[in-house]
């Protein structure tokens, strides 16, 4: 259609030539102009940096309780969002359990992304009996809802922080390799794969140069579309005390020790969870809007 | 049809062995030996090693594997280490109560999920569209677990309207059906609704929206047919997805609902979990989650079979 010739045989002016824009400073201007995804980006890097720069804050000390201090209300004096049950300064412990909330949210998702990648690329690629043995391991693992298979592999593991980051990453890992093996089989099948293997070039250079370029974005933009869940799954763990162990502050944990306290001081005890819903509130809308700006189609 | 159903029941055949080998392997992974649970501390070698071969414990891993399957499929999972009563007759009353529970926080879900993401398909890129995907995305986003906190806060501790805890009067876990017992089901189940309704509306709306836009809407519009009979044609193009989607969520209530079981203390399948883990009765625990993993493998296949038996375009592929 292109090549057709519609002009009538009279002559065209060029158009003046423009310097293509790139694929990533595309993204990055859409990104710009979505407000609500900005937003939610704003709130995830601030709860991030004030988790990471937590001790230079001048918060109180997240472990120093006090027993004649124990479940002061909001607004109390010295401690503006009051106190847990063993008298810990609340805005302190939520903070700091920003740290290890947010690490095992989202550690879990970014290991996740590499071994589900790897595996699912591989299987994807090179296909028959290798695509074979992958994917229907990975079949066997969709046998279990997520929640349950996080509880099992943690419930036999027992608590600590390491046993939920393996139990999370094993949970996300067959969800992604199903989308990268998908991504990759409709790559693989195109020409240009074919092009380049005729060249000469070898799978690991096909996969490195022409493969993974085109597949990796999806991937992302799923893998980012998991960290939420991960999130509330990670606090869930912890709320189930099978993820981390008290003292530490983690917003999960405390949701859970705070329960003694709902006919005390009711609110206090729901904050930790609000940390944890806003949390997974910004992750799924940031990752919409990733999607959107990245133009990928599910 | 029937081919179809054989093949879909033969594929089901490799899934539902590796649930059990993973079930198997979770005890495996358990640190410890899981001989200390159940020997007093200061056993001689020569007992454990006794107790040991009694068990089976001494002998290589896939011959256990093959004593563990050979009782399971007799109906026989073992015994619980905590209360030594047989592991299937723990397991099968709790499910029942789970069941109860998401079958429940379904029948709330699924059609104001479906109503939510009608209207938002119908009415795309209005206010009421944005509407319904500001409630569904605060729906999958919200932490349940704390939701069921919020919801006793509100309606047991400052309104006192519903119990907080258990599934009838005086902690009972007999399920019958009167009013106390129903009262006691409220909260759980509409806590255990949020997800769904959420992933139901998103899932539907975008369904709607599709079908709406395709020429044969507008043929059937041009033919002079009523708006009524219109969606009827789109509902009925909708209805396989939309199916598959509830049955897989009604299979993930079922798995799910252990973090809510553990708020409102219902006693089912999570609430027997929790204690399992925290007793490190390792038979109960692999038992309980074997059944629920089953259970989920056997809505996909419910799922997969009603889909294609309402939606013909499926079986030729």
């Amino acid at each position: 259609m292109a090549l057709t010739d519609t002009t009538g045989g009279q002559a065209v002016e060029p158009a003046p030539i423009e310097k293509p824009q790139g694929y990533w400073s595309g993204v990055g201007a859409r990104l710009v102009r979505d407000p609500l995804t900005m937003i939610c980006a704003g709130v995830v890097l601030a709860l991030i940096l004030a988790a990471v720069f937590a001790p230079l804050l001048g918060l109180a000390d997240p472990y120093k309780g006090s027993m004649i201090a124990r479940l002061k209300p909001l607004g109390t004096e010295g401690h503006i969002l009051g106190t847990d049950e063993q008298g810990r300064d609340m805005l302190a412990r939520l903070i700091y359990g920003g740290r290890l909330t947010l690490f095992i949210g989202l550690m879990p998702v970014v290991l996740a992304f590499f071994i589900g990648s790897a595996l699912g690329i591989t299987a994807g690629y090179v296909g028959g009996l290798t695509n074979t043995i992958i994917m229907r391991t990975v079949d066997v693992f969709f046998a279990f809802p997520s929640v349950l298979l996080a509880i099992a592999i943690s419930g036999a593991l027992g608590a600590g922080i390491v046993n939920s980051l393996v139990s999370l990453t094993i949970v996300f890992i067959p969800p992604i390799t199903r989308v990268a093996e998908a991504v990759t089989s409709g790559v693989r099948a195109l020409d240009y794969i074919d092009a380049a293997r005729a060249t000469g070039a070898n799978a690991w250079t096909v996969i490195r140069v022409h493969v993974i370029g085109n597949v990796l974005s999806p991937i992302f933009v799923y893998a980012t579309s998991l960290t939420s869940v991960c999130m509330i799954l990670a606090a869930g763990l912890s709320f189930l005390g099978i993820g981390v162990r008290p003292p530490e502050p983690e917003w999960g944990l405390m949701l859970n020790t705070l329960r003694s306290a709902i006919y005390v001081n009711p609110w206090l005890s729901a904050l930790p969870g609000v940390m944890i819903f806003i949390t997974s509130l910004c992750l799924n809308l940031l990752s919409d809007g990733l999607r959107s700006a990245m133009n990928v189609r599910d | 049809m029937l081919t179809y159903l054989i093949r879909r029941l033969i594929l089901v055949l490799p899934v539902a062995f590796g649930v059990s080998v993973i079930c198997f392997l979770l005890v495996q992974i358990a640190p410890g030996d899981p001989l200390t649970a159940i020997m007093p501390v200061d056993a001689t070698a020569e007992e454990q090693d006794a107790m040991r071969a009694a068990y089976g414990l001494d002998k290589p891993l896939p011959i256990q594997y093959a004593i563990w399957i050979g009782n399971l499929v007799q109906g026989d999972m073992g015994k619980s280490i905590a209360t030594g009563r047989p592991v299937a007759g723990e397991v099968f009353g709790a499910v029942q109560n789970s069941l109860l529970l998401a079958v429940s926080a379904a029948v709330i879900a699924f059609p104001i999920g479906t109503a939510l993401g009608f209207l938002a398909g119908y009415f795309r890129d209005t206010l009421v569209d944005r509407g319904v995907t500001a409630i569904s995305i605060a729906g999958v986003s919200v932490p349940n677990y704390w939701l069921g906190i919020v919801l006793v806060i509100i309606f047991s501790v400052n309104l006192g309207w519903l119990p907080s805890m258990g599934a009838g009067p005086g902690g009972s876990s007999e399920w019958q059906w009167n009013w106390e017992h129903m009262r006691h089901l409220v909260l759980p189940a509409v806590t255990l609704a949020v997800v769904p309704i959420g992933i139901v509306a998103r899932t539907v709306r975008a369904l709607a929206g599709d079908i709406l836009s395709q020429d044969f809407v507008d043929a059937l519009y041009a033919k002079g047919m009523s708006r009524v009979d219109v969606l009827r044609h789109v509902a009925r193009n909708a209805a396989a997805t939309a199916l598959s989607v509830m049955g897989l969520q009604l299979g993930y209530l079922l798995g799910g609902s252990i973090l809510i079981e553990t708020v409102f203390n219902w006693p089912g399948s999570g609430f027997l979990l929790s204690n399992a883990i925290f007793q490190r009765d390792l038979p109960l625990l692999q038992g309980t989650i074997l059944v629920l993993a089953l259970f989920f493998v056997a809505m996909n296949l419910i799922v997969d079979v009603a889909q294609a038996a309402i939606d013909p375009r499926i079986q030729r592929t």
